[in-house]
């Protein structure tokens, strides 16, 4: 399913999307199918598979440990692909990593590899808008959407280009810094919420752990949640992990339904 | 010259690949950069410092004795006379001025062996700017006595014990911190490396040690010299004495660290040879050479010259060294170790193990012509911080 199409259905139901971050592989290539099918029974509406680099510098120690797992785990991009493109699962996929896996793939087969096996977006945290060019031409032709951050710290004349070139949702950051989980969620988030104006779906991720948090993002007008090292942190705990995945993607997407 | 002071490429090289959060950091950056290199009065300050307070112009010394031996007019440029005792404060001395003419309040750092911390540390001191440096937590047991140097001066090292505990993983750290502190802190990167504008900025404020190169040899020899060489690790030294010399006929020599060979394993290589062995990729933001295996992931790299351990290189020298401009090569550690005792013996001069890579190739390459009769090695540090580590392959 499309990114997109998602988003549509969700509005229909006056829902706002739950978008769960895990890293593939982690803590083994084997362990990824059974945590997406959890995910899913829980409520996530699309999920976001981490291809491990060996260096990710917007990742928190939490993100860092998950990937450093699925590394020493065996994971690399052609297990990768090979394990995303057995999932049975109709939720759309997005691939979150670093550009130089990206670059030393080649660009063009590195996005024919996400259409064959079934990913619709494609998240480069190291790579702005400036930089984008081949990546986001090849995407356009292959109907594939490059997801772009705003930062708190983006500009508007820096909003306008990149709102431009992504397509999908937009990731809005909530706060400055690396990915991970945090109690506050500033005012500034909201005010970023609304600075942002377009009408491609608005999604608020970097510290989001609770109901009460994906709640308050989805009342400030956000489409969507991104939640990722609330989820890997159960992972690396290895205690009851389906479950507790489960239970969590519910409780957060509880929070979503009452638009 | 207009169009090339906007370009954040050298070549197909370079760029500034990083997290949105940081862009508009460094257009800021850039910004302030480019409004202060030519303003006479930053420039005056900065001078005064680089005078007065780092001991500049160094040296360059005729080394009889090693010329001798080696069989080519030897001389060297003394940046293990400067304060702190390398290169590195040439450059965190223009940073720091440039903090603090952006009104910001912390300096954060990466180090490796502590050189580049321990020269941001001293800038900090003496400009009244909080410095915190990230070192892998591998290397502050290593580099003990570079810690308290630093804690001396009140800088405060943070122990980074995630990846293999080393530079890169400093690097990434600095950062990650960066990122969240992005509005009221100055990353001050140590080399010519990292996104647009720090491989231009760096380079240029390490281009002194070149062009006083260029005025002592005319003072000296009354010509410029065939050949200059100089360690190459991320760059900063390398570019900083080639740089004045890119137009002119004269022969530059980037010595990488060859450690035990150029082998890599699945996860390692054996060395630190970016140019020699790297392929191209995108680290710390730059599109540069870098040593990673098939898939992209990133080695670790390895060298005695603990400032020369890191997987990429300055993005201006990759460029540099595919147009044929310079000539990438490599020396080994024991290569390495040879040329630290013969510079100690010969000259009485107790050189980084960084330099005396740059030592060592002289040695090897004299005889086949290649370096001409005049050469200029760039001795980037004293060696006194390696001690322990020659000591140590000894036993």
């Amino acid at each position: 399913m499309k990114i997109r199409e998602k988003f549509n259905e969700l509005k229909n139901k006056n829902e706002g999307a739950l978008i769960a971050y895990i890293c593939a592989g982690d803590p083994s290539p084997q362990a990824t199918e059974r945590y997406v099918e959890a995910l899913v029974r829980g409520g996530a509406d699309i999920i976001e598979l981490g291809l491990p680099f060996s260096d990710p510098v917007a990742d928190g120690p939490t993100i860092q440990a998950g990937i450093e797992r699925a590394l020493n785990g065996g994971m690399t991009p052609d297990v990768y692909f090979r394990i995303v493109g057995a999932l049975n699962t109709d939720v759309p996929l997005v691939v979150m990593t670093y550009y130089n896996l990206i670059f030393r793939r080649g660009v063009e087969k590195f996005v024919k590899d996400c259409v064959a096996s079934g990913i619709s977006g494609i998240i480069v945290p190291d790579l702005p808008a400036e930089e984008s060019g081949e990546l986001s031409v090849l995407c356009k032709e292959n109907d594939v959407d490059l997801i772009f951050l705003i930062a708190p710290t983006t500009t508007e004349s820096r909003m306008k280009r990149i709102l431009a070139q992504g397509s999908g949702f937009i990731y809005l950051m909530a706060r400055l810094g690396v990915t991970g989980a945090r109690s506050d969620i500033s005012g500034s988030t909201r005010d970023l919420i609304r600075r942002v104006r377009t009408k491609t779906p608005k999604a608020v991720g970097f510290g989001i752990s609770n109901r009460r948090q994906a709640a308050e993002m989805i009342s400030a007008g956000a489409e969507g949640v991104i939640v990722g090292s609330a989820f890997v942190d159960i992972i690396a705990s290895g205690k009851e992990v389906e479950q507790r995945l489960e239970a969590l993607a519910g409780e957060l997407k509880e929070g979503m339904r009452s638009k | 010259m207009k169009q090339e002071s906007r370009s954040t490429k050298f070549g197909k090289y370079g760029g500034q690949f990083v997290p949105e959060v940081l862009m508009p950091a460094l257009e800021e950056l850039t910004e302030q950069y480019e409004k202060h290199k030519d303003d006479p009065a930053f420039n005056e300050e900065l001078n005064y410092y680089l005078r007065d307070f780092a001991g500049r112009p160094s040296a360059l010394y005729h080394a009889k004795r090693l010329s001798k031996e080696y069989g080519i007019k030897i001389y060297l440029k003394r940046e293990d006379l400067i304060h702190g005792g390398a290169h590195k404060l040439n450059n965190t001395l223009g940073q720091a001025l440039l903090t603090k003419y952006m009104g910001k309040e912390r300096i954060i750092a990466e180090t490796g062996a502590g050189q580049h911390g321990t020269a941001c540390a001293m800038a900090g001191a003496a400009f009244g700017i909080r410095t915190e440096v990230y070192m892998g937590a591998k290397d502050t047991v290593r580099q003990r006595m570079n810690v308290y140097r630093m804690e001396l001066m009140g800088a405060k090292v943070i122990p980074v014990k995630s990846g293999s505990q080393t530079l890169k993983d400093a690097i990434n750290e600095a950062m990650r911190d960066w990122v969240t502190n992005v509005e009221t802190t100055h990353y001050m990167l140590g080399s010519v490396v990292g996104p647009h504008p720090y491989p231009a900025m760096v380079r240029d404020f390490q281009s002194v040690i070149g062009k006083e190169t260029r005025t002592q040899m005319m003072e000296r020899e009354g010509r410029l010299p065939d050949s200059i060489v100089a360690c190459t690790g991320g760059g900063s030294n390398a570019m900083g004495i080639f740089y004045p010399f890119l137009e002119e006929d004269v022969d530059l020599f980037s010595v990488e660290a060859g450690g035990n060979g150029l082998k890599t394993t699945e996860k390692e290589a054996l060395h630190s040879a970016s140019l020699c062995a790297g392929q191209e990729g995108v680290l710390h933001g730059a599109r540069t050479k870098v040593l990673q295996n098939k898939y992209g992931q990133i080695l670790e790299s390895s060298s005695i010259a603990a400032g020369l351990d890191y997987a990429g290189v300055g993005p201006e020298l990759a460029y540099l060294a595919d147009i044929g401009r310079i000539m990438p090569c490599y020396s080994l550690d024991s290569e390495a170790l040879e040329a630290f005792h013969d510079l100690c013996r010969f000259e009485g001069i107790i050189p980084a193990l960084e330099s005396s890579h740059a030592i060592a190739y002289v040695k090897k390459a004299a005889a086949s012509g290649e370096l001409g009769d005049v050469t200029v090695i760039n001795i980037s540090g004293r060696g006194d911080k390696d001690l322990e580590t020659v000591l140590g392959v000894k036993q």
